[in-house]
């Protein structure tokens, strides 16, 4: 075997490896990375900055523990933000699996900043329909959240007694592994007009770019580095901060292995070329 | 103790799927076992507490009889079961699929369609109307606006095989596929990004959550 055929195959047991390698070190040795706040993120941090206190902000859970590495990070990093500027977050989701892990964070946060249950913060949990949910909270939520998670009628609830659609929510944040988000932007923005941020695994992101250019949505969080940039933005370096150096010598690592496969691929390419014309 | 028991749950089965790496094994195969295991019964316990309890027994606990219309369509799609009356599961399938095309044609035009179309209709030169932060200049660039016209244009073109891509038709199209292959490569740039992040998330649990106390506990 040639050295271009062992650059163009390499052994996935040796990526495997330093790709193990580069991820463990950082996080072993903590090692910085510098966060650059990109614009998107900023965008939708300036959308919950605006918000007074005391307007309530829903945050949809629209994903499960498959994305947790990179949703939950950006998921507290936004709560941080909501109760800081004392928001009245009402927490629901639209993936059951959800539920609990958005369950966990918000009583984390929510501990974080004394917050009271019931007066700055209810947890709604989840309901069947997606879109038919979203359409029918514009017209009224208690006709499909009656109750919140621990079975109290939302009327018992103080923060709740003044809150009934979309016209009493001051912004949506949802956080997307799926679809989901389209039909937040397709529901909730085209037909009641309400603002949306939206926060994305980054395989989403590429997808919600439209909905930000054509200002659909106020913000978009992409991905772990968006998470980053927000924990930058709100000043609490955490978990994201922590994982965006491997995140970059990883990147970095696949990019030198493409650079070195496709040299290999020429270099191999070329060589089959003269070998024919040699036999012409 | 709870959690120090559900932390070392959750690294044997992590090191346990990450063993296909090295190749197919029966630790993966348990692991891989108990997670579709898990997830159906969690399925179940859902459906039944926030599907069938709330929207079906509670109503009709409560006297609310019209509720037994959508429960009888709800039980003729379990029909599907026996060939013979496989038959009877089309009606609510057909009620179904008349209320969300009723639904998502009217939604998708006024909340995905139009506002697209709109973005697109810019100004060729000046800067960009979507954006006006001053934070980075990239949004405002004057050939944005004409990057967005011409990829859309010539995707389309590349889209249209109502005539054959030669000539013209042909040289748009092969700009429009450039734009189309930029966008893969995003996408796929962001997918290789998104594993990564699966990845470091798992390991800095093994580390800070497992390895770390273990070691701790090991030393003092």
């Amino acid at each position: 075997m040639s050295i271009w055929e062992r650059m163009s195959k390499v052994d996935r047991r040796i990526i495997y490896l330093l790709l193990s390698l580069v991820v463990i070190i950082p996080i072993v040795f903590r090692i910085p990375s510098t966060i650059a706040v990109s614009e998107s993120a900023q965008m939708a941090y300036d959308a919950v900055d605006r918000l007074p206190a005391g307007t309530p902000i829903i945050f949809s859970t629209d994903f499960d523990p498959a994305s947790m590495p990179e949703l939950r990070p950006m998921m507290t990093a936004v709560l941080r933000h909501a109760f800081k500027k004392k928001l009245k977050v009402i927490m629901m989701g639209h993936w059951p699996t959800g539920i609990p892990l958005s369950t966990i964070i918000l009583e984390e946060v929510a501990q974080e900043f004394k917050a009271e249950y019931g007066v700055d913060y209810i947890n709604i949990g989840y309901r069947p329909g997606a879109g038919l949910v979203m359409i029918q909270m514009g017209r009224e939520i208690r006709s499909v959240f009656d109750i919140d998670i621990q079975g109290n009628p939302l009327d018992s609830l103080p923060m709740m007694r003044q809150v009934h659609n979309y016209s009493d929510i001051g912004l949506i944040a949802c956080f997307e592994a799926g679809a989901m988000g389209d039909i937040w932007v397709i529901y909730a923005w085209g037909r009641f007009g309400v603002n949306i941020i939206m926060g994305t695994t980054a395989v989403v992101t590429p997808d919600a770019y439209p909905y930000l250019a054509a200002r659909q949505i106020e913000g978009l969080i992409g991905g772990m580095a968006g998470a980053a940039a927000y924990e930058k933005l709100v000043e609490h370096p955490d978990k994201a901060m922590i994982r965006m150096s491997s995140q970059a010598w990883a990147h970095i690592l696949i990019i030198v292995f493409i650079i070195i496969g496709n040299i290999g691929y020429f270099m191999m390419r070329r060589a089959e070329r003269i070998k024919k014309r040699g036999t012409v | 103790m709870g959690q120090i028991i559900g932390v070392w749950i959750a690294a044997g089965l992590t090191l346990m799927i990450f063993s296909f790496l090295y190749k197919d094994n029966p630790f993966y195969k348990f692991a891989e076992h108990v997670y579709v295991g898990v997830s159906a019964a969690y399925t179940c316990f859902y459906t039944w507490d926030y599907f069938l309890m709330p929207k079906l027994i509670n109503p009709l606990l409560q006297h609310h009889w019209l509720v037994i219309i959508p429960g009888i369509f709800g039980a003729m799609m379990l029909t599907r079961w026996f060939p013979r009356s496989a038959w009877v599961s089309r009606w609510p399938i057909a009620v179904s699929v008349g209320v969300a095309s009723g639904l998502v044609v009217v939604q998708y035009m006024q909340g995905f369609v139009i506002p697209q179309i709109q973005n697109t209709l810019l100004p060729i030169a000046g800067p960009a109307v979507t954006f006006n932060n001053p934070i980075t200049n990239l949004w405002n660039h004057p050939l944005n606006n004409l990057i967005i016209i011409v990829g859309t244009v010539t995707t389309l073109v590349y889209f249209y095989f109502s005539k054959k891509h030669k000539g013209f038709i042909g040289g748009t199209a092969k700009v429009g596929i450039i734009f189309i292959m930029v966008a893969f490569g995003a996408s796929f740039g962001y997918t290789v990004m998104a594993r990564i992040s699966l990845l470091i998330g798992r390991i800095h649990f093994l580390i800070n959550d497992w390895l770390l106390p273990l070691f701790r506990s090991l030393t003092h």
